[in-house]
């Protein structure tokens, strides 16, 4: 007997996936597509709150290789919510460029319902099927602005890059399952501990979190980031750094906390390394941008970064403090999710305002936006973590469990993540000054342009993701309250 | 009713209130800016004077009129507020001069023109600066210290002195705005981003002592820590932590540099408000959280503290006499004052500690005054250097006596403000805690002698250059408008304080005496 109701937002979703598909062959007005798509979203949430109400607790399905806890709840509503900001950002932008409107939402409920595949996933294969079906059809949509070369390249180093990714991550599982001969993460766990010292093992660990390092776009692996994020169209570059980082981040917790927990002493040094990589070289590669996609490009691998740190402190800690750690690094991905949302809604609305999406571009958006020049001032500083917009928090938090562990790396991590805040500052930071303090650009189109409405549901988008950022950050226990 | 959080609550969100009215007023509407900005920042200071009437003067040690609400349950970091007798006088200075900022703005609108958004950061400003003396949790406070970069960034920014320089280290040149302004943000936050840290760390060892609850709270931090809760490596390195958030604001030498370009770049009002409270954010956060907290620790780092001290007192006082530019020297002021300040804090004694608090509440006065004159000169003159300007007593017959006492106040001329807290600061330091190496302190002591003389020179200087003599040619058949009604309601009141202060100095001692005794008392056994 299987349990409908735990099924019943991936079921919404992928029947919403097949009914858009369907209705693109028959109606006229294209647009209905994309209302099909947010209405099958926002209808997806509501079994999900039935489920977090319900007093059942965790539900298991399928022997234990599918399970709906509390962790797997909160990851939905990430996705679901990241899903519905970002489908408001595409409408004006999808219609506008004439694209084709029921395949695009078509891909992109499919990865919307990979990401809720995974977040419940337990074992080695739904978190492939997971993985895989977050990232397909976002090859596709990576290039979806076909007449555009950098959307082809985009689309092109995603695509191989992302393949390779999932051939390591499927050779390492390869090796898992013939050392332990386990798929599930619980029965992975119980071998994991008496494998610490097999070869074998260790690489088979390191393949998989080089894998999902792809995924996360985490340093040394964040090569295809930049430039896919800069010729993607700008709500799928939305997508992949929110929903799909965070999908990232879903499968490394599930691999090395639940699975090769107990082996955390050969994985943690690795993460060390990928975390402070991550924020430095991501950081300081910003300094330098122009573009503000490629600077919000680097932004999100440094933001990995962040989310890293907390994973150093396994070795260290009990149970308890794996909960915290766990808990920290979620915390930060939903009020990333809000920050990045907003601000790459910032970019649409901004560049079509400005004619540039480039730091030089935009300057002097105060005199002739001053609604936008301010948004840009809540998400950039937000990001950037400067209380009370809902970043610090996200900081505060991972600082928070990193400083647990009482060892003298955790600390050296900290004090590297403390002095990447202060770089990050600066190129946020650069943004916010062109648009408030330098003289208009001369590139910014005339007043027809200049002074158009933004779209309703991109003003929409940007109100619910600018409210978010400020309400988190005065009552950061909203989120807490979900994620610990 | 007002004194059970309600009062404290109403000075630190009412300005933020205002600044969201503000926000949604027309811009064309300015007289309703200006009622509603007046209206945001009188409130605050109508309660505040109501709470000084309310506030029991013998028991300045304990908070009062303080609240203890849930906020973040998570990290146990609470809404708790509360005033003694160091942060009340901090707190009442700071309604005080967010009032006279925007009343002086009414009349000195910086360029470019936009009295909506620059009443409305002065606003965010006054709430956070308000907040940040009241907060009595370490997130709370953390908050609030940032909170004052975001409108100073603007304001410096967006309003800030537009000429060209070099941009040190680089062969490019900048707006003089742009470079202090984004100088500023990043010096703050390095040393914020480590105080944070040193926070964390105090709230992890908070929960190895009894009750064995990991809490942001100061004061029951501050009680573990008098019971010798924090020691050792540990308690170093978090007060080496602290140090770094807290030296960079106030700031001591060698993190000062930021200082003289942000207040030379800054508009009138910014520079006033960023001398007279955002560096006694630093100077406060050592009284109310280092010392208290970490008292083995301040111990073992007074002496480094105190030669730090010095030295910015007698450099401060150095690069005051290699000025030409007017603003730039009263920037370079505060570094010696503030010198001042943390030889008071470093000698961990009751005099010192008082001559520290009594220090910055003049040094708000004066400084801030100071700049108020400064920028309405340069806004008469067009220059702010030096040999350009002379014989302004007798252009501007007002405006060149409230320059000229505001000078002799600054100097420390006994009556006025300025003479208390350094005159009791070097007395603190002939003398310093029990334990302390008192060869470093004597000669601190002497230096910091030899840095008064020094102070009195730049000053005495400065007013024979821009004072003194006949107008220059440049400026001798011109009629210039002296002080207008705008301005004398803005200085006055601050000119009414130095003398009130300085004659009656139990206005602050009255409130902080007690609290310091206690502080000292618990934290160093006397």
């Amino acid at each position: 007997m299987i349990d409908y109701l735990a099924l019943a937002p991936e079921i919404v979703i992928a029947a919403t996936a097949v009914v858009v598909l369907l209705a693109d062959m028959w109606i006229v007005r294209k647009y209905w597509t994309a209302i099909i798509a947010v209405v099958g979203t926002t209808a997806a949430a509501i079994p999900l709150v039935v489920l977090a109400v319900s007093p059942v607790g965790e539900r298991s399905l399928f022997e234990g290789s599918y399970v709906v806890d509390p962790f797997a709840l909160v990851m939905k509503g990430v996705f679901l919510m990241a899903a519905y900001v970002v489908l408001l950002m595409s409408f004006s932008y999808v219609e506008s460029d004439r694209y084709y409107q029921g395949e695009y939402y078509f891909l992109l409920l499919l990865s919307i319902l990979g990401s809720l595949v995974l977040a419940s996933a337990r074992d080695l294969i739904g978190l492939f099927i997971g993985i895989e079906l977050v990232a397909t059809p976002m090859y596709v949509l990576a290039g979806f602005r076909k007449g555009d070369l950098k959307s082809n390249e985009a689309a092109l180093k995603y695509y191989l890059l992302g393949v390779l990714a999932s051939a390591m991550l499927l050779y390492g599982s390869s090796f898992v399952f013939g050392l332990t001969g386990e798929l599930t993460f619980a029965g992975i766990a119980s071998h994991a501990g008496g494998l610490v010292h097999e070869p074998a093992f260790i690489m088979a660990v390191l393949f998989i979190i080089a894998g999902v390092g792809f995924k996360v776009s985490a340093v040394p692996f964040h090569f295809w980031a930049p430039d896919t994020y800069e010729g993607a169209p700008t709500p799928i570059t939305a997508y992949l750094s929110v929903s799909s980082k965070a999908a990232g981040f879903v499968a490394l917790i599930a691999v090395t906390y639940r699975a090769f927990g107990p082996a955390s002493a050969a994985w943690a040094p690795v993460v060390w390394v990928m975390a402070a990589l991550s924020m430095t070289i991501a950081n300081l590669t910003a300094l330098k941008q122009d573009n503000i996609v490629r600077m919000l490009a680097y932004s999100s691998i440094s933001h990995a970064g962040f989310m890293l740190v907390p994973f150093v402190v396994a070795p260290y800690v009990d149970a308890a403090g794996i909960n915290g750690a766990v808990s920290a690094t979620i915390t930060y991905l939903v009020i990333y999710a809000f920050l990045n949302l907003g601000a790459f809604a910032l970019v649409i609305a901004g560049s079509r305002k400005a004619g540039s999406g480039t730091v030089q571009g935009w300057a002097g958006m105060a005199t002739y936006a001053p609604g936008l020049a301010f948004l840009g001032m809540l998400f950039f500083f937000g990001l950037a973590g400067i209380p009370p917009l809902a970043g610090w928090f996200a900081k505060f938090v991972m600082f928070r469990v990193v400083l647990t562990a009482g060892s003298g790396w955790a600390v050296g991590l900290a004090v590297i993540a403390a002095v990447n805040s202060v770089i990050a500052l600066y190129y946020y930071a650069r943004v916010i000054k062109s648009m408030w303090m330098d003289p208009v650009s001369v590139t910014v189109p005339d007043s027809e342009v200049r002074d158009a409405a933004v779209p309703m549901t991109l003003t929409l988008a940007l109100g619910i993701t600018a409210v978010a950022v400020v309400v988190l950050g005065v009552f950061p226990g909203i989120v807490t309250s979900f994620t610990f | 009713m007002l004194d059970n959080g309600w009062g404290l609550s109403l000075i630190v969100f009412l300005p933020l209130v205002g600044a969201l009215i503000i926000l949604l007023t027309p811009k064309k509407n300015l007289a309703a800016i200006k009622a509603f900005g007046l209206t945001f920042t009188a409130l605050p200071l109508i309660i505040a004077v109501f709470l000084i009437a309310r506030f029991d003067y013998g028991a300045g040690s304990a908070f009062q009129f303080g609240t203890d609400l849930s906020w973040i349950t998570s990290i146990n970091a609470r809404y708790h507020i509360g005033v003694d007798g160091i942060s009340f006088p901090m707190l009442i200075l700071s309604t005080i001069l967010t009032l006279l900022a925007l009343i002086y703005s009414f009349n000195h609108w910086p360029e470019p023109y936009n009295p909506k958004a620059f009443s409305a950061l002065i606003l965010v400003l006054g709430t956070a600066m308000n907040g940040t003396f009241v907060a009595l949790d370490l997130v709370l406070f953390f908050v609030f210290f940032e909170l004052v970069l975001l409108p100073m960034y603007f304001m410096i920014g967006i309003w800030g002195d537009k000429t060209m320089m070099k941009v040190p280290g680089f062969r490019i040149e900048a707006e003089t705005r742009l470079y202090a302004a984004i100088k500023f943000f990043v010096f703050t936050l390095f040393g914020s981003a480590f105080m944070l840290l040193g926070f964390l760390a105090l709230y992890y060892r908070s929960g190895d002592v009894a009750p064995f609850v990991r809490t942001f709270d100061i004061p029951t931090l501050i009680s573990m820590g008098s019971a010798g809760a924090f020691t050792g490596t540990f308690a170093f390195l978090v007060f080496g932590a602290l140090f770094l958030g807290f030296a960079v604001k106030v700031p001591m030498w060698p993190l000062h540099t930021w200082l003289p370009d942000a207040h030379t770049a800054a508009p009138t009002v910014g520079s006033v408000l960023l001398a007279g409270i955002l560096l006694k954010l630093g100077s406060y956060g050592f009284i109310r959280i280092s010392l208290p907290i970490l008292p083995q620790e301040a111990q073992r780092w007074a002496p480094a503290i105190a030669i730090l001290a010095v030295i910015g007192i007698i450099y401060g006082a150095l690069a005051c006499l290699a000025q030409s530019d007017m603003k730039r020297l009263i920037a370079f002021s505060s570094v010696g004052h503030m010198g001042f300040v943390m030889l008071g804090i470093s000698t961990l004694t009751v005099v010192g500690i008082n001559a520290a608090v009594i220090g910055m509440v003049a040094h708000g006065l004066i400084t801030g005054l100071l700049f108020f004159v400064a920028g309405s000169m340069s806004h008469r003159y067009h220059t702010r250097e030096m040999v350009r300007l002379g014989g302004n007593q007798k252009l501007m017959p007002k405006m060149g006596a409230i320059l000229g006492f505001t000078a002799i106040a600054s100097l420390g001329l006994p009556g006025l403000a300025g003479f208390w807290g350094e005159f009791m600061s070097l007395v603190g330091s002939y003398n310093p805690l029990a334990g302390l190496d008192l060869g470093v302190f004597r000669t601190a002591m002497v230096f910091g002698a030899i840095g008064t003389v020094l102070t009195a020179g730049y000053m005495l200087w400065m007013l024979q250059r821009v004072n003194l003599g006949e107008p220059s040619a440049e400026w001798g058949g011109h009629a210039l408008v002296d002080a207008d009604s705008y301005e004398l309601a803005a200085w006055v009141p601050l000119m009414v304080l130095i003398v009130a202060v300085g004659v009656f100095p139990k206005l602050v001692f009255g409130a902080t005496n007690s609290a310091v005794v206690s502080l000292v008392t618990k934290a160093f056994g006397g």
